[in-house]
């Protein structure tokens, strides 16, 4: 089902006039309500009257992450407090969290989004969907209760964590669609085999798995053992929350909502605009955003557009799964590395499981490249040799992947911390070792 | 003749082992025989003792990482040579070995090592032709 049908499966021409439209009064409200963005476009000598069609949104300023700080915490709405009616916030790893505002209407659009998202992986209002993304200033939460309310489906709040409670209430409740992210289904996965429960015997039948990155190899995991189909949904709290870009059916590449969210790939480095196809840096534009318009904020997510029709029927452009971030990247010896890379490898080596954390440190001047696998019931063996030869295997996919040689490390398994968010996969030391040199 | 070995992983880190022990004394449970194969990275416990589906579930339940291995325990003469004597035997009839380690108990001027063979089903088949006596399971748990 195609909850948005005049919009999702607009023709075109007409969704590049209707964008148009709405970035011109996005950039006039922009400039007379905000005076972060009147400072901007006055800095380089621009006005609203210069934007005149989408082609147009090229010429704008970028906002970044570092902007939503300075702005702490209110200084980018357009609208006076009255309307707001909610906020949320991401969680700041240094300093401020990142606020976000929201009006009625705001509140409304984003709904629909969501509902759309439930939709393109098959929900209507016949489902029941367990939301356990975490409630509270976290967008995933509340953004997926909505669309599911919105939908018409059945919304179980269950919020993240307590996964035994989960599993009972899942097949007692025989909810079909579950939304979380994709980490945690793992750990759901994992306890229900615990007790020994067997999920034919449940009724999903989707999973909406977000707010961090994943990878191929580690949905054939999750559609293995849930037994559902995996749809790898995109969003991210300044833009609006869950509801940005979903995948369909196809899962050939993630919907953009783009009549709401206008994307563009760009060139890290320069700024510059990507040819088409080329992956770059996501940056999306808020084009029918009441209470915080947002002008091309860089997300630093890594990715590509797909022009090409889908055979789903939707005409809006997909984005290609996100397959790191400019700021997650590590440079190991020169060599430019994303988790995901590795995770990749570790998912593709027979029987290992996708626990695993990247322990980069430095010895003398030498990058270190540790990788921490978790042995489980499928890969263990009561002989050295065939653990050796599965430390052997990665190591030697590493190597063919990466060009690096890494350590591979062999663990007990739950050593590695278990997130309800997002996973932590990734320990820098450098910077620590550096200063105690 | 198979009996079932309790195989754990172990990382290599400092008082692993001690924590292993306490568990399994805690647990009423009570080690026969046991052989560590380490390496600089981790270690592989192997076990036989008196319960074995107790101590699956024990380890299980601690979260370590457990599987149960077929293995044969083989009486040898405690005289010297004894092992040397079925060893010859079992390598001339064509059974490679992965692994062995001794009991902590004898039994009537005997000593019992346990074999882990790369085909232990062949090695049953046979094993009573070439004059070496196995242990029944109950004999071993018990012992």
């Amino acid at each position: 089902m195609i909850f948005e049908e005049k919009y999702e499966c607009m023709d075109r021409a007409a969704l590049r006039a209707l964008q148009g439209k709405r970035l011109c009064e996005t950039v006039e409200r922009a400039y007379h309500k905000v005076p972060f963005y009147k400072r901007k476009l006055d800095e380089i000598g621009l006005t609203p009257a210069d934007i005149r069609g989408i082609e147009d949104i090229v010429k704008l300023p970028f906002t970044v992450k570092d902007d939503f700080r300075r702005e702490y915490p209110f200084g980018l709405f357009s609208v006076p407090m009255k309307d707001i009616v909610r906020l949320h916030a991401s969680s700041g790893t240094t300093g401020k969290p990142t606020v976000v505002g929201y009006t009625k209407g705001d509140v409304t659009t984003w709904g629909r989004c969501a509902a759309r998202t439930l939709a393109c992986g098959g929900g209507t209002a016949d489902d029941i969907l367990q939301n356990a993304y975490g409630y509270g200033l976290f967008t995933g939460g509340l953004g997926l209760h909505y669309g599911g309310e919105t939908l018409g489906a059945t919304v179980i709040p269950m919020s993240g964590g307590n996964s035994k409670k989960q599993l009972m209430l899942m097949q007692d409740f025989g909810t079909t669609l579950l939304s979380c992210t994709p980490s945690y289904a793992l750990q759901l996965a994992e306890v229900a085999e615990e007790e020994g429960m067997d999920f034919k015997a449940f009724k999903l039948k989707a999973g909406f798995f977000g707010a961090e990155p994943w990878t191929e190899e580690m949905r054939i995991q999750i559609e293995q053992k849930l037994n559902l189909k995996a749809i790898d949904i995109y969003g991210l709290s300044e833009v609006t929350g869950p509801g940005v870009a979903s995948e369909c059916l196809e899962q050939t590449g993630l919907h953009v909502f783009e009549d709401h969210f206008y994307p563009e790939i760009i060139d890290p480095e320069t700024g510059q605009p990507v040819a088409p196809g080329q992956q770059g840096e996501l940056v999306f534009t808020c084009i029918s955003k009441q209470a915080m318009p947002l002008l091309r904020y860089r997300t630093r997510d890594i990715t590509s557009l797909i022009e090409e029709p889908c055979p789903c029927g939707r005409t809006s452009r997909k984005m290609r799964r996100v397959t790191g971030r400019t700021d997650d990247m590590l440079i190991i010896r020169g060599v430019n590395v994303f988790p995901s890379q590795i995770e990749s490898v570790l998912m593709s080596v027979e029987g290992t499981e996708p626990h695993y954390v990247i322990v980069v440190d430095r010895s003398g001047t030498m990058d270190d490249l540790e990788i921490r696998v978790e042995v489980c019931r499928e890969n263990f063996s009561d002989e050295v040799r065939k653990l050796e030869d599965l430390r052997q295997r990665i190591r030697h996919e590493i190597h063919s992947v990466l060009g690096l040689h890494a350590t591979i490390s062999l663990m007990e398994p739950k050593s590695i911390e278990r997130s309800l968010g997002k996973a932590v996969r990734v320990i820098d030391s450098r910077a620590t070792a550096n200063k105690k040199a | 003749m198979k009996v079932k070995q309790v195989s754990v992983f172990l990382e290599n880190r400092a008082g692993r082992m001690a924590e292993v022990a306490r568990l399994l004394g805690e647990n009423d449970i009570n080690i026969r025989a046991l052989s560590i194969a380490d390496t600089a990275n981790f270690g592989i416990l192997r076990l036989i003792v008196n319960d074995v589906v107790r101590a699956e579930n024990v380890f299980r339940e601690a979260g370590f990482t457990v599987d149960l291995t077929d293995v044969i325990a083989i009486e040898v003469p405690d005289t010297p040579g004894g092992l040397a004597s079925i060893l010859d035997t079992l390598n001339q009839a064509g059974f490679s070995i992965e692994y062995l380690y001794a009991f902590v108990e004898k039994s009537a001027g005997k000593a019992v090592v346990v074999f882990r063979f790369e085909d232990t089903e062949a090695v049953l088949k046979v094993i009573n032709t070439l004059g070496i006596r196995a242990l029944t399971a109950e004999q071993v748990y018990a012992m």
